[in-house]
């Protein structure tokens, strides 16, 4: 199956840390990509470099099988790659159809469509049977965190996006919140949308996730199917970026002494 | 963005569906008013103070001098609120960003020092006179913006420095001590000329009929396709509140208010009223109906989450410092008009604390993230009144700068107070 969205051999390096080396990594459609790693590998970093917040040093960004220009969040947000982000990104004095079209509001002859927009979130809310929300125009400070997060992926859906990147979905979150967001992210898939899941939970990840990518200090140390590793693996591939005859041959870290 | 064309034919009924409390308008009056009130108990007091403080002051001042309700000193309370109120509308659009631009009052006077230049010493007519003066505000405002911006330094400390600089520009300009006179017949005649009474009454019926009219038509089309709505009787209440009050004031303004009313007559709104009530509108729709005003409030709010969201924040950032500063040099040429006269110190002492004592009073935060055009308008009323008032009563100067002070102080109280109440209340 050919990748949506791939990158290939990137580096980055922030003065004298070298964040990135040489990482793959393949987002396919209708899969769950899972990228996991400890704090510091590399997984905030990797995924600002794919949203277009930040630049690389070097590596090929490709699209759909083509190589892409990427400057910044607009030219990313063009492709079809859609960002959820941990802090979720949402303005608190904005109310939900705003916040939703932040960015890229729609426009009559005599201003903001607001009739349009209004209209479009509310489908797409209904969409994803969304509940818990009493009204379109509430403003997003007096929402719940699942609420909110819930708002940030709707966000996501509402460009008919591609390929959508969830940065620790369902970290702050209560018990049926989870699985609400989880039961979420399985729909997007099934939408035959490439979506990554960047999460600490390993019991969500193999509940959801198709793919395992797992970082180890700003390397991949293994790109799997998730039905071949158990969680006892992720966890080695995760804290030593080994696991049996998976993983980096030789740990980096002593390796480069 | 296109809309699919299902979504446009089809009502929102189906749509409903999904939603289980989906609350598409406050039922009643009696709703609304319960929301209003449960804002309010939130924090979300936008200009209520302002208004209440409004009524207080008219209340001790008129018992206190009965000078004050006279027609003829509204009058030349419309005239001192105005240049007030122009420079407060500049400083809503940095306040919005959680900024602060302290050089605005001097950058007007500095830039009304341009305009009187340009009159008197090249013969200018008044409109180029006063684009020369205005586009001299605006280099400023986006010097000040780049510096901000690109370079990162606090906007206090940027303002500042420009707030010590651009005092040279009168004084190299007039000379110390010295003063332009300025009597151009448009600009001076903002402040000392009034609208002929007939239209003045057509402006106000056309401003309310209009406004009559837009407000139906959005309730209209909003409730005809199942979107959020206020309730009817709320919309006919603000309708009625905007007739009462623009015709009260024009009937107010229309009298003869001479002095000595059978030696000669004045009457009509003054022309400082018209440029502010235009420029309200212009930067009501700018702040509500455009996609660069929705930008500001996101920047205000969550500036990483506008430029995650692809918004050009640098680029915002500048044009509300463009905006400030130029509206600073209308402010400046108001404030000259009213005197009729430009000298070094124009737009020094307190006007620019006069303009943000009034933008934070009529309810925008200094925090960022929230502010009206028409905050400017109600806060600038507050503190006109109170110079006003003081002045009639021939207090001592130390007196006004106390009062000015401590009404600054409690305006960014109350918002302190109400943004730590909406941040637990989360409304």
């Amino acid at each position: 199956m050919e990748p949506l969205l791939q990158l290939r051999g990137v580096n980055k390096s922030f003065g004298v840390v070298h964040v990135l080396h040489d990482v793959d990594f393949a987002v396919y459609p209708g899969q769950v990509t899972a990228l996991v790693g400890d704090n510091g590998a590399g997984k905030s970093t990797l995924v600002k470099i794919i949203a277009g917040i930040y630049g690389r040093d070097s590596g090929d960004y490709l699209f759909d099988g083509k190589q892409v220009e990427v400057h910044g969040p607009r030219d990313v947000a063009a492709l079809g790659v859609e960002v959820v982000y941990q802090d979720l990104a949402l303005c608190d004095n904005l109310d939900i159809v705003e916040n939703m079209f932040l960015g890229r509001e729609e426009t009559t002859r005599f201003g903001l469509d607001e009739v349009s927009m209004e209209t479009r979130a509310r489908e797409t809310l209904a969409s994803l049977s969304v509940r818990t929300v009493k009204s379109v125009r509430q403003s997003v400070a007096s929402l719940s965190g699942g609420q909110r997060q819930t708002v940030a992926i709707a966000k996501a859906v509402l460009w008919n996006s591609k390929v959508v990147l969830l940065d620790e979905p369902t970290a702050a979150l209560g018990v049926a919140q989870t699985r609400q967001v989880l039961d979420l992210v399985r729909r997007l898939a099934d939408r035959g949308l490439g979506v990554v899941l960047i999460s600490h939970n390993m019991g969500d990840v193999l509940e959801v996730a198709d793919r395992i990518t797992a970082l180890y200090l700003g390397r991949v140390a293994a790109d799997v199917s998730s039905k071949d590793v158990t969680h006892g693996q992720i966890v080695e591939l995760i804290t030593a970026g080994r696991s049996g005859d998976l993983g980096i041959a030789e740990n980096p870290a002593t390796a480069t002494v | 963005m296109t809309v699919d064309p299902d979504t446009q034919s089809t009502p929102a009924a189906p749509v409903a569906s999904g939603f289980d409390n989906d609350n598409r308008q406050a039922g009643s009056i009696g709703e609304s008013a319960r929301d209003y009130v449960n804002r309010l108990r939130g924090g979300d007091m936008g200009s209520l103070p302002a208004i209440l403080g409004l009524v207080v002051l008219i209340v001790i001042f008129a018992s206190l001098n009965d000078r004050f309700l006279t027609t003829y000193n509204m009058a030349n309370l419309v005239v001192q609120a105005s240049a007030i109120m122009v420079l407060a509308m500049g400083i809503v659009f940095v306040l919005l960003l959680g900024e602060i631009d302290l050089s605005a009052g001097v950058a007007g006077g500095a830039c009304a020092t341009i305009t009187a230049l340009m009159l008197i010493d090249y013969d200018w007519t008044w409109w180029l006179a006063t684009l020369a003066g205005v586009a001299f505000g605006m280099v400023v405002g986006l010097a000040i913006g780049a510096l901000v911006s690109f370079l990162g330094i606090p906007s206090f400390v940027v303002t500042l420095a420009f707030f010590l600089g651009l005092q040279a520009v009168p004084l190299k300009l007039i000379g110390s001590g010295g003063s332009l006179r300025y009597n151009d017949p448009v600009l001076r005649g903002l402040s000392i000329k009034n609208v002929p009474v007939t239209a003045g009454w057509i402006a106000a019926v056309v401003i309310v009929l209009a406004f009559a009219a837009l407000s139906l038509w959005r309730y209209r089309s909003l409730s005809a396709k199942g979107l959020v709505h206020p309730p009817i009787g709320l919309v006919a209440i603000r309708i009625a509140v905007l007739a009462a009050i623009v015709l009260g004031l024009t009937a107010l303004l229309s009298a003869n208010r001479a002095p000595n009313p059978n030696l000669f007559e004045i009457s009509g709104i003054p022309w400082a009223a018209p440029v502010v009530i235009a420029l309200l509108l212009f930067w009501t729709f700018i702040l509500t109906k455009t996609r660069f005003g929705r930008h500001l409030y996101a920047v205000g709010g969550n500036a990483e989450a506008a430029r995650r969201a692809g918004i050009n924040v640098r680029r915002v950032r500048i044009m509300a410092f463009v905006i400030c500063t130029g509206m600073a040099a209308l402010a400046g040429l108001l404030s000259a008009s009213y005197t009729g006269k430009v000298s070094p110190g124009s737009g020094g002492g307190n006007v620019l604390l006069y303009a943000v004592a009034a933008a934070v009073i009529g309810g925008t935060s200094l925090f960022g993230g929230r502010g009206r055009a028409i905050d400017a308008v109600i806060g600038g009323l507050v503190i006109a009144t109170i110079s006003n008032g003081l002045g009639l009563l021939n207090q001592a100067a130390y007196i006004n700068f106390v009062v000015t002070g401590g009404v600054l102080l409690l305006a960014a109280s109350v918002d302190a107070i109400s943004r730590r109440r909406r941040s637990s209340a989360g409304v």
